[in-house]
């Protein structure tokens, strides 16, 4: 298994070699004193933490060279802890490692298997327990028991059910129908394709019904990245190009791959990013990914305008917003 | 007797009579602790869990774990009117009108970062040392655990805040759950009460962070240490240190000044950084909603090399028979970290298989004999900077002047290249390492003194080394290979054949070390002027 060759013998625990403390009364009184002074710094901050606590107020800022503008009421009872615990901790190291003894000791270890005889008669314990209450004969006892604790310990799975509801269409649905006007977020206000320059961005929702309130589930599925080019700077399909107004073209601003808000937009590149993995989308593409872990592009939503002039939503999205999900089919 | 004598003595005897413990304390008075600086890691781990206990009980009286949705009316005049949940406005009011808050608020992350961080340099110390050999196996598996629990406590705990970047977290952990087969919209929407955000989450995260990871916590940190006292501590190799003892300071009053000496150390650190060091400052981020982020939005370091193994994966989906499965998102979120936490809680049983060593060892190894152990450490080490580096990818193009494009594509080929690399280059240190030992031994430490002979000739004078050093240096074991039985005496395959195979293979590896300097080497040496 292993070769034992120990080229030398084991000389032992070293002589002690005594510290200055322990013979010289000075030096004693010395690391005595340090012990002490170090243990009254401890108080000075508790004092310091006090103070800071009652008299120095929250909005009180001062300027520090390295900190900066900074709290003086923050600081005062950090640094007055800082110095309280700095103190006992190190006036009680110091004590130990000058004045108490810094002799070694030995202690034997023993190995932690039980003696032979403690576990055959263990073993034997055991067989004649088991035996005596029929553990080995009564099956039928056995069985039922086994069946009824599975039993039970499957109630409490039963009582988790109610944590939440099932999820039926909700992760394919948003809020977009035929005919939803687009409105800014924030402000609420519908907007004109003549609202967009060439190269702006703006975020929108779909506009609200009477008394309906939005909530953050709504923005979670509903939120929608407005971009303008110049619509000759598209390399869309037919079906795809119809979805934009004007060089206008809406995207889910709800990441495919995990959901973060994909929120940066390069206007010389017209790639958009999020920030979370760095999935990175071609805007003249139809969000093609072209870089990161995302697998599908951002889901595009068809939009023109109504009479008035306002962009609306040409159809609800044709596809599940967000990240993927076992039930999604494409 | 003096009157404090006689009462302490009375409050004694009232309680031995009813407990019996004097005997049981005053054995372990004298229990004994080897003194290392490498020890004090898991202390660190334990004070920090302690500081976390303290401050985190500080901020429960003030945080309101509640997602309703309120009007911000404190004094931090930026937010004021804006609407968010209480959650992160009862985080404001902790940070701005709570005398000491902020300072408690910035203890706690301060600490729960220095509670990993300590976690895991005492993990590595562990490891490299091999203190998870027989009989501690146990506690190893328990540490674990604790890592492991660890890194979702620190998770919700940073999700409480209800900002923007926590928020964002939340939201990458429900795409994570959904994307499970099968059961994964089923489980988001129990977990969430609904579809994503909901109104639930934190008040649910917020009872798995301050009740029940905590206790389980507080129970497995007691059988951890009650085991480390039990089975009493590992030390280094030296003189006088065998297997059969243990050499250090008794419990009272050595250890214990020292101990609780350094609790407060710890603390006063922990209580400095958050005095000087402001950390998660939620009112720059904002209250969480779906449709917003920050750039460079990061997780805490724990989390940042899971984040950093999902931004490198490729853009992987399947999609069939109407069904989808994330690729991208279950390899580097679920199955890699499963695959690494696994084999690192079965690695000592496979360690002592292929050693087909199942002795009690009490004496630490030093990394440099064991070549293999701390060469795949070093390899699991590197798998994990590099996923870490491509965590923070985003800030690290902007402070280096790079594009995000290089980084990950120097990680995706990192991850596979640079690992096996560490492998080999830490194996041939060690072994390198070996050699010098060797030298040492029989040639003594070079003074750098050049002398000159009555001939002309220049001699640098090699001090020898006294009889505890070398000691030091050659009381461990060399490993030998594990002879290989491939057929039984009729001639016929063992049914064991590729196991066995396995294990020679594994175990020759491990025997390729230097060989120790030998009692007659070092004699004539000793014989010999040089």
């Amino acid at each position: 298994m292993a070769n034992d060759l120990t080229p030398l013998s084991d000389p032992g625990l070293p002589k002690h070699v005594h510290r200055k403390a322990d013979h010289d009364p000075k030096a004693e009184k010395r690391a005595e004193q340090q012990v002490a002074i170090l243990f009254a710094l401890s108080a000075v901050g508790t004092i310091l933490f006090i103070y800071s606590y009652i008299f120095i107020k929250t909005d009180l800022f001062v300027f520090l060279p390295l900190l900066g503008n900074t709290n003086a009421h923050q600081l005062g009872l950090g640094m007055g802890l800082t110095i309280a615990l700095l103190g006992i901790g190190f006036g009680a190291v110091h004590w130990a490692k000058t004045l108490m003894s810094d002799t070694e000791v030995i202690a034997e270890r023993h190995e932690f298997r039980s003696s032979d005889e403690d576990r055959s008669e263990f073993v034997k314990t055991v067989k004649e327990r088991s035996a005596e209450a029929g553990l080995g004969r009564r099956s039928l006892i056995k069985r039922t028991l086994g069946i009824s604790v599975g039993l039970v310990g499957l109630s409490p799975i039963l009582l988790l059910r109610d944590l939440g509801p099932l999820p039926k269409k909700q992760l394919e649905e948003t809020s977009w129908r035929t005919g939803t006007r687009l409105v800014t977020d924030p402000g609420d206000r519908p907007i004109k394709a003549s609202d967009l320059e060439v190269g702006a961005v703006a975020q929108v929702l779909p506009e609200l019904r009477m008394g309906q309130k939005r909530t953050l589930e709504d923005i979670g599925k509903d939120a929608v990245l407005l971009i303008r080019l110049r619509p000759e700077e598209f390399q869309l399909d037919a079906e795809r190009k119809s979805w934009t107004h004007e060089g206008i073209i809406a995207f889910s601003k709800i990441c495919s791959h995990m959901g973060c808000a994909v929120a940066l937009y390069e206007q010389q590149t017209k790639h958009l990013l999020c920030p979370c993995h760095q999935s990175t989308f071609d805007v003249t593409r139809a969000a093609k990914v072209i870089f990161g872990p995302a697998a599908r592009p951002l889901p595009q939503l068809a939009i023109t305008v109504d009479a008035q002039g306002y962009l609306i939503a040409q159809q609800p999205f044709n596809e599940s917003v967000g990240p993927s999900y076992w039930e999604r089919s494409s | 007797m003096t009157a404090r004598e006689r009462v302490a003595g009375n409050v004694a005897n009232y309680v031995d009579e009813r407990t019996g413990a004097a005997a049981w304390i005053k054995k372990n008075l004298n229990k004994v602790f080897p003194d290392h600086w490498s020890f004090m890691l898991g202390e660190i781990a334990l004070y920090s869990f302690i500081i976390l206990l303290l401050s985190g009980t500080f901020l429960t009286f003030w945080f309101d774990p509640s997602m309703k949705e309120v009007t911000y009316e404190g004094s931090y005049l930026p937010l004021k009117d804006v609407e968010m949940s209480a959650a992160y406005a009862s985080t404001l009011h902790i940070s701005f009108d709570v005398r000491g808050g902020l300072l408690m608020r910035q203890i706690h992350h301060w600490a729960a970062l220095i509670f990993m961080a300590a976690i895991v340099v005492h993990l590595l110390r562990v490891f490299f040392t091999g203190a998870f050999r027989k009989p501690r196996e146990f506690n190893w598996l328990l540490g674990i655990g604790l890592l492991t629990l660890g890194i979702v406590e620190g998770f919700l705990g940073y999700s409480l805040p209800d900002d923007l970047l926590s928020g964002t977290g939340i939201r990458i952990a429900e795409a994570i759950i959904q994307a499970l087969p099968v059961v994964g919209s089923y489980l988001s929407f129990f977990a969430f009460g609904g579809a994503f955000p909901g109104e639930v989450f934190i008040p649910r995260i917020y009872t798995v962070h301050i009740l029940l990871l905590p206790g389980i916590f507080l129970a497995l940190i007691t059988v951890h240490l009650m085991l480390v006292w039990y089975q009493k501590h590992t030390q280094y190799p030296g003189p006088g240190r065998t297997e059969k003892n243990v050499v250090g300071y008794p419990l009272m009053p050595v250890y214990m000044a020292k101990a609780g000496g350094f609790f407060f150390i710890v603390f006063g650190v922990t209580a400095f950084l958050g005095a000087v060091a402001s950390i998660n400052p939620i009112w720059l981020y904002g209250p969480y909603t779906p449709g917003q982020i920050s750039a460079g939005s990061q997780p805490d370091w724990y989390m940042g090399w899971l984040d950093g193994l999902v931004r490198m994966a490729p853009p992987l989906e399947t999609h069939a028979f109407g069904h989808t499965i994330s690729w991208n998102i279950l390899i580097p979120g679920l199955i890699i970290p499963g695959i690494l936490f696994t084999g690192m809680a079965l690695y000592p049983f496979i360690e002592s298989w292929i050693t087909g060593d199942k002795r009690e060892h009490h004496l630490l190894d030093r990394p440099r004999n064991v070549p293999n152990r701390t060469a795949l450490g070093a390899m699991s080490l590197t798998f994990m900077i590099v996923s870490l580096i491509n965590g923070g990818n985003d800030i690290i193009a902007t402070h280096f002047d790079l594009t995000i494009n290089q980084i990950m594509w120097f990680t995706r080929f990192g991850l596979i290249i640079l690992p096996p690399l560490a492998f080999v280059i830490t194996k041939r240190i060690c072994l390198s390492l070996q050699r010098a030992d060797r030298e040492l031994v029989l040639h003594g430490r070079e003074t750098g003194r050049l002398v000159m002979l009555p001939h002309g000739e220049f001699v640098e004078v090699h001090e020898p080394l006294s009889a505890e050093k070398k000691w030091t240096l050659t009381q461990h074991e060399q490993p030998a290979a594990i002879e290989l039985v491939q057929t039984d005496k009729g001639g016929v395959l063992n049914p064991k054949g590729i196991r066995a195979k396995l294990q020679a293979r594994f175990s020759a590896a491990n025997a390729e070390v230097v060989a120790k300097p030998t009692p007659d080497e070092v004699k004539q040496l000793e014989g010999g002027h040089h």
